[in-house]
This record gives structure tokens, C-alpha cells and sequence, in this order.
């Protein structure tokens, strides 16, 4: 019985050890794929762009705020299978060409993102959501969740705001230098979106989104907006 | 002589200076151009952006010396720091001055005119 005992818990030592050495093993790979293969294009330590020249040389978005911008989930599935999000690119000025009815966009330049397998997602995801940088601009539970109707959306998008003039709400729908917004619902965190739009130019100071401009009150509503928006599953 | 020397010498390295700085100014509004407006006034400043698709009021061309000359630097300074709608024109052109200084604004103007090759009351 004594020597049963003595096996049971030398396994169980062992076990913990194993787990032990494991953990911190797992954990450190996401960090690793991301110091090896990402860091050349994505910053992960800060600071964003000072300067337009530097703003206009980014070659992928700063990713040292991962943790309070994207949505884990998000994150596993689009590493697998990555689509572009912004139609022109980092900076849109170095992506077109002038054209007959307006400047058009030169896709020849615009380079894709690699895919990684679904276990080096799961740890590049993982390890992302450690970077925490300008946890302060967040106000934690500030997104109320509600709704609002896709035309109504729309209309404060649109009409009200101006913000179809550079962002698609459908694919082929809207404007090409800002990122898309119909998977902003699934990619981005509520109150991410909540700060960065309430002053973008808090997060990237030198930014081609207008900061102050979107109101205190409607903050929320575009947020709700943006949900209806992915639900239709554009893409 | 000497005197007479000493000034010219002052005079020119004066009006150096300034040409260098007016030489960076015209530097920094073009970059600012390049990077905030281009997107819908386009690369060649006549208001054919790669944003402009599905845009319902077109922006202005800021080439057209004959619309531009009857905006006055004041009006044109209040419509990128306010955007388009405190000079009653549309909510399409959003206001800049959260992102950029008074200085930078103020450039952007001179740099309108040159693109213009305008002046306000004057087209040509």
C-alpha cells in the first residue's frame, strides 16, 4: 500500500514538474514567432509613429497595444487565413497612382500577410493579448452593449459624420485609405473602439483619422453599429 | 568700407536663412498634404482621391484657380481646422485641427496657394 503511495505522489511530483516546465514553454513560443517573424514589420514595443515620415514608412499596425485592441478569437482565426484589412495598404500614399477619373490604387505593391498553422495562431494570439500598453486610454467596461439599425447607422456614418468618405461598411462600398469596418465588430475590443475613436490621436499621434470629432454621445451607438454591421457577414 | 561689407554680409545670410525656412515650411505642408489630404483631394491636388468612389459631394480641386481665388485665406484656414461644415460645405471634409497645430494649418494654406497659383480675389 506504502509503495502504491510512494508512486502515486512521485508521479504527481513529476506531473506538476512536467506541467511546470511546459507552461512557461508554451507561453514563451507566441513570443518567440512574434520576436522572429513579425517584429520586422510590426512594432511590438513602442512608440507608435512620431513623425509623418516615420508614420508613412509603417509597414504593419503597431502591435504593442494587441492586448487591449483585438479580440483573441479574431486574432486565432485571421492569423490562419489573413485578409487584408485596410484596401491601401499602412499608408495609402504609397500604394496609388494618379488615374483618369481619380487616383487609383496600385495593388502590385501591396504585399500579403503570411499565414501560420492553427497551433502557432493559438500562440501568437495568446502571447499578443500580454501586450497591454496604453491601458490607460481604456475605460474598462465603458461599452454598454445595445442596438441600432443598419440604416440608422449608416445615416450617422454617412451622412451625419462623414466616415464612409475613407472607411468600406460593405466590401466595394466606401472609402480605401482607412481600415474596413465591417469586421471591426469581431476584430476590434468595445472599449478599444469606444477610446480610439473618442481621440485617435491618443493611441497613433500621427494618425489620418480626425481626432476630437466623433461625439461623446455616439460613441457607443457606432459601436453598436459596427456589430450589426459584422453580423451580416460581409466577408 | 569694412562697415558697408559687414551689412551685406548680415543682409545675406538674413535672407538665407529665410529662404531656407521657407524652402522647410513649403517641406512640411507638402508632407502634411501628402499624408492627411491626398487620401480624397489626390495626388495631384484636383480633387480626384482614391477615396472618391462612392463619395456624395466631390472634393474641391484645389488646382481650380477660379473656385480657390473666391475662398479667403481665412476661409480656408477655418474650413481644415473646423472642417467643412463651419464654412457651410459638407460634413465630408472633417475637421483637422485636433491633429494639427495652427503652424501647421497655416502652411497648408500657403501650400493651397501655390497649388492654385491663386490668391484670394485673384485667379491668375
Amino acid at each position: 500500500m506504502n509503495i502504491v503511495r510512494i508512486i502515486m505522489r512521485v508521479t504527481a511530483v513529476y506531473m506538476i514538474a512536467g506541467l511546470l516546465i511546459i507552461i512557461p514553454a508554451y507561453a514563451a513560443s507566441g513570443q518567440a514567432i512574434l520576436n522572429d517573424r513579425c517584429s520586422t514589420c510590426h512594432n511590438l514595443t513602442g512608440p507608435s509613429p512620431q513623425t509623418i515620415k516615420e508614420l508613412q514608412e509603417r509597414k504593419g499596425p503597431d502591435l504593442f497595444y494587441a492586448g487591449n485592441k483585438y479580440k483573441k478569437e479574431w486574432l486565432e482565426e485571421w492569423l490562419q487565413a489573413p485578409k487584408r484589412i485596410r484596401p491601401a495598404g499602412m499608408y495609402y500614399g504609397k500604394h496609388i497612382t494618379p488615374g483618369v477619373e481619380r487616383d487609383v490604387l496600385d495593388t502590385s505593391t501591396l504585399e500579403p500577410h503570411m499565414a501560420v498553422t492553427e497551433e502557432d495562431a493559438d500562440e501568437i494570439a495568446e502571447a499578443l493579448m500580454t501586450y497591454k500598453a496604453k491601458s490607460e486610454l481604456i475605460n474598462m467596461g465603458e461599452y454598454k452593449p445595445g442596438k441600432i439599425s443598419l440604416s440608422m447607422g449608416e445615416l450617422m456614418f454617412d451622412k451625419f459624420r462623414g466616415c464612409l468618405a475613407c472607411h468600406q461598411i460593405e466590401p466595394g462600398y466606401g472609402g480605401l485609405s482607412g481600415p474596413e469596418m465591417y469586421t471591426a465588430g469581431k476584430r476590434l475590443q468595445e472599449d478599444y473602439m469606444m477610446s480610439f475613436m473618442r481621440n485617435p490621436k491618443a493611441w497613433d499621434p500621427k494618425i489620418f483619422m480626425p481626432s476630437g470629432y466623433v461625439r461623446d454621445n455616439d460613441l457607443a451607438k457606432f459601436v453598436h453599429y459596427f456589430h450589426a454591421l459584422s453580423e451580416e457577414n460581409f466577408e | 568700407m569694412t562697415k558697408l561689407w559687414h551689412i551685406t554680409t548680415a543682409i545675406s545670410v538674413i535672407l538665407l536663412a529665410l529662404a531656407y525656412s521657407n524652402s522647410n515650411a513649403g517641406e512640411h505642408a507638402e508632407n502634411i498634404y501628402q499624408t492627411y489630404c491626398w487620401q480624397c483631394h489626390g495626388m495631384n491636388g484636383d480633387g480626384k482621391g482614391l477615396n472618391i468612389g462612392d463619395m456624395s459631394v466631390q472634393p474641391r480641386d484645389h488646382t481650380d484657380a477660379k473656385e480657390m481665388s473666391t475662398r479667403t485665406d481665412d476661409d480656408l484656414f477655418r474650413a481644415i481646422k473646423e472642417g467643412g461644415q463651419s464654412v457651410n460645405k459638407s460634413v465630408l471634409m472633417p475637421p483637422w485641427g485636433g491633429t494639427l497645430s495652427d503652424e501647421d494649418i497655416e502652411e497648408l494654406v500657403k501650400y493651397l496657394r501655390i497649388l492654385c497659383k491663386c490668391q484670394y480675389g485673384k485667379s491668375s
